[in-house]
């Protein structure tokens, strides 16, 4: 895009000078490294040219060069706020190369896990997005209840953010004692907090003319254009993987699949704060119905480490099988797999290739964010430069997934 | 109304090193200029909880009225040019704290994109390892930074000083730093 | 709608595009089509009424160094209505070009600047074929398995390989940007 010197007409016979506008990448608001070309025609969008890569690290050809194991870090590190979710999409793939199913609480765990990452993550985005629209108490608010999640995952994982608590075959260990009362008082607390969240945002004046009726989508272009997650159902799609295609044990689970009709960033916002309750309600049915006791991994001696840690300092089989699986991985028979998620973005796909041995011939990863991304330069046309602010947070980019 | 003055007891002595450290040290506002999960960690700190504004850290959005740059999170080739062009529309006296191992050294990401930690690019005073850093880490990076503000010469006086370049001066934690500084 | 049912379906209804003997994926059906065919057949499957694969999820570029041909373009389509997958793969050689689905789907844009970007692939048609990841100057396309991992050796990473070794392939294998 050239910078435009045309004088334009106005309706009353101005004349106004369109100019290049830069935003980004350094951009408090924009979420990351997000960087913006406009063609400004006074205060409105003529054009828009989108430019992403600031944050490409070669994550698929780095993984690549990784055995099956080692790549689960650097999924971790895909969509940074909910980071069991992206695990959950990748370990669910080389599974099904694999063909083995993972032990029944092991997917409790994940879906719980990945339900509590799901509110981390629409916690910090419903915060942030009215903060971009000058209402700087919300991100607190958020933030505060967010790192009720970091203390839950630090108590199951050790890690607050990047956890890699999945693995092949199940999670890396058994949540610790105390664990599921804790998530419980969490919901009990959460529950509350929603309605002052709501009450804090929904009824001001200011935010609702900020959001409604801008960026609005039609559903037909909402999938012309490939939006899926929140973004999708707030255009009225009624589309949620987790009950149309369930995987793990989301057909047990009873849940709302929350579609909104206009299709506008208040509605993408709204959903989020919707999925957030009907999240709480999946971890609390994943509580109820989580068998007390069993396996967290599959016993494959070949593809997980043993259950119990104390039978390595036992038994030599299963210290030379700790190393080999340490030290070379596991070989995943020869193949290809799709399995995708509904992450809390949208579709998280994981396409891995394999050729045979311990790593991965070719692994693509379908960002959903990547994707959602690219219908801001139609939705910013023709709108007020201070709206794409808005639109930007409600389409809710990681920048580190739309780059990889 | 009198005051009683005692001007005995409120009369010390000082050098006017300690005096602009002093200053300088208790109002680090840096640069609100997140790239990656450190910048997540980054805001957790500044937020309700850790409240970094305790220690005089309030973050600002713009380079020119920022005097720390928190690099949080992997600096790429292309967006290295953005790094130094932030760094140099700094005012002096300023620091760079690197967060988190991409920053440091790229960590994993030793790929054809990633700049191999913004040493090469930047001056860095301190480094915040971890992959992210807890909240806590980035607090101890600060506090070590306003130590090393503390034992160094006054930035302000240095920085008048056109032979001296801002890093080669004593008390830096970091050698390389100070060796890039004079190059 | 069983993955076997679709399959048979593909076949008997789209039998000239496809190639045979290639649906050899076991997670859902897997098509074969010439690479000339695929905005066409993406077209057709998407306005069908029955199956109505109206949503694009992915696009994917592979590079098979050194078989012959060298790329597949892998194209995951899914119906929202009929919630049922397919996957076409598309079988290219290092210099041919393949249309682009944007006229198809407009989500194709991206998916398609990044396998030209990752790949080098050229999508005839596209709007706006640029790279997405990368700088324009960069060279080379990284993802290629004849692209070392660490890239080529420069001022910000210098693990990567010594810039000589670049000449020598291009020499060997007639391997330009």
């Amino acid at each position: 895009m050239s910078e435009m010197v045309n004088l334009n007409e106005g309706q009353h016979g101005e004349k106004t000078k369109e100019v290049l506008l830069n935003l980004g990448p350094q951009h408090p608001s924009t979420h990351g490294v997000l960087r913006m070309l406009m063609q400004m025609d006074g205060e409105k969008i003529s054009s828009m040219d989108v430019i992403i890569g600031y944050l490409h690290r070669g994550t698929e050809k780095l993984a690549e060069s990784f055995t099956y194991t080692q790549i689960i870090p650097l999924t971790d590190r895909l969509d940074y706020l909910c980071q069991p979710s992206n695990n959950l999409a990748y370990v669910l793939t080389v599974e099904k190369l694999l063909n083995i199913e993972a032990p029944e609480r092991a997917q409790y765990i994940r879906v719980m896990m990945a339900e509590l990452s799901r509110i981390s993550g629409h916690m910090l985005i419903s915060g942030a997005l009215p903060m971009d629209l000058g209402a700087m108490t919300t991100l607190l608010y958020a933030m505060r209840d967010r790192e009720m999640i970091m203390d839950l995952m630090e108590m199951a994982t050790g890690a607050r953010m990047h956890s890699s608590y999945c693995r092949v075959g199940g999670v890396r260990e058994d949540i610790p004692e105390g664990f599921t009362e804790r998530v419980q008082e969490f919901c009990h607390i959460f529950r509350e907090r929603m309605s002052d969240y709501e009450a804090l945002v929904s009824g001001n004046r200011i935010f609702l003319k900020r959001t409604q009726g801008i960026g609005a989508i039609s559903a037909e272009d909402a999938i012309d254009w490939g939006l899926s997650g929140p973004c999708l159902r707030a255009s009225g799609v009624d589309w949620d993987m987790r009950r149309d295609n369930p995987y793990e044990i989301y057909d047990r689970l009873k849940f709302d699949v929350i579609v909104r009709e206009n299709g506008d960033c208040y509605d993408r916002w709204k959903c989020r704060m919707e999925e957030m309750r009907v999240s709480v309600d999946i971890i609390e049915q994943c509580l109820a119905q989580m068998p007390t006791d069993g396996p967290t991994i599959i016993d494959n001696p070949l593809i997980a480490f043993p259950g119990d840690k104390q039978k390595v300092q036992s038994s030599m089989e299963s210290l030379i099988q700790q190393f080999q699986l340490s030290a070379y991985g596991f070989k995943v028979p020869a193949g290809e797999a799709y399995v995708s998620i509904e992450a809390p973005k949208g579709e998280l796909g994981f396409y891995i290739l394999s050729d045979g041995s311990e790593k991965p011939f070719r692994v693509k990863i379908r960002a959903p964010s990547f994707v959602n991304l690219q219908v801001l330069e139609v939705l910013a046309k023709h709108t007020y430069l201070a709206d794409v602010i808005a639109i930007i947070g409600s389409l809710d980019p990681v920048m580190k997934e739309v780059d990889k | 109304m009198s005051v009683e003055r005692d001007s005995t007891s409120n009369v010390f002595f000082t050098n006017l090193d300690k005096v602009l450290n002093w200053g300088q040290r208790s109002a680090l506002w840096p640069e609100t200029f997140g790239i990656a999960c450190c910048a997540i960690e980054m805001i957790a700190t500044g937020c309700s909880r850790y409240d970094l504004d305790r220690f005089g850290v309030v973050f600002r959005p713009s380079p020119r009225q920022s005097d720390v740059m928190v690099i949080a999170g992997t600096v790429t080739k292309k967006f290295a040019p953005v790094v130094k062009l932030l760094y140099d529309q700094m005012p002096e006296p300023r620091w760079v704290i690197a967060m988190g191992s991409c920053a440091i050294s790229g960590g994993v990401y030793n790929t054809y994109s990633v700049v191999q930690g913004s040493e090469l690019l930047v001056p860095v005073d301190i480094c915040v390892p971890g992959c992210p850093p807890r909240p806590d880490a980035l607090i101890q990076g600060f506090l070590m930074l306003q130590e090393k503000i503390k034992n160094s010469p006054s930035n302000i006086i240095k920085a008048r000083n056109i032979d001296t370049p801002p890093h080669a001066a004593s008390g830096n934690v970091n050698p390389a730093a100070a060796n890039r500084g004079s190059e | 709608m069983p993955d076997s049912t679709l399959l048979a379906t593909l076949k008997t209804d789209y039998g000239k595009y496809i190639i045979d003997g290639t649906d050899t994926s076991d997670d859902f059906p897997c098509v074969e089509v010439e690479p000339h065919n695929i905005a066409a057949f993406c077209s057709e499957l998407k306005h069908d009424t029955n199956l109505q694969f109206n949503f694009l999820s992915d696009i994917c570029g592979i590079d098979y160094l050194p078989q012959i041909p060298r790329f597949v373009v892998v194209y995951h389509l899914y119906s929202i209505t009929n919630k049922i997958r397919v996957r076409i793969k598309c079988k290219l050689a290092e210099d041919a070009e393949i249309p682009s689905v944007t006229s198809v789907w407009k989500t194709a844009n991206w998916h398609e600047r990044e396998a030209f970007d990752m790949y080098g692939i050229v999508f005839t048609e596209h709007p706006d074929l640029r790279r997405i990841y990368m700088w324009d100057e960069f060279e080379g396309y990284p993802q290629r398995k004849d692209f070392p991992l660490r890239g080529y050796c420069d001022e910000y990473n210098p693990f990567g390989d010594p810039p000589e070794s670049r000449q020598e392939k291009e020499q060997d294998q007639g391997w330009s940007h």
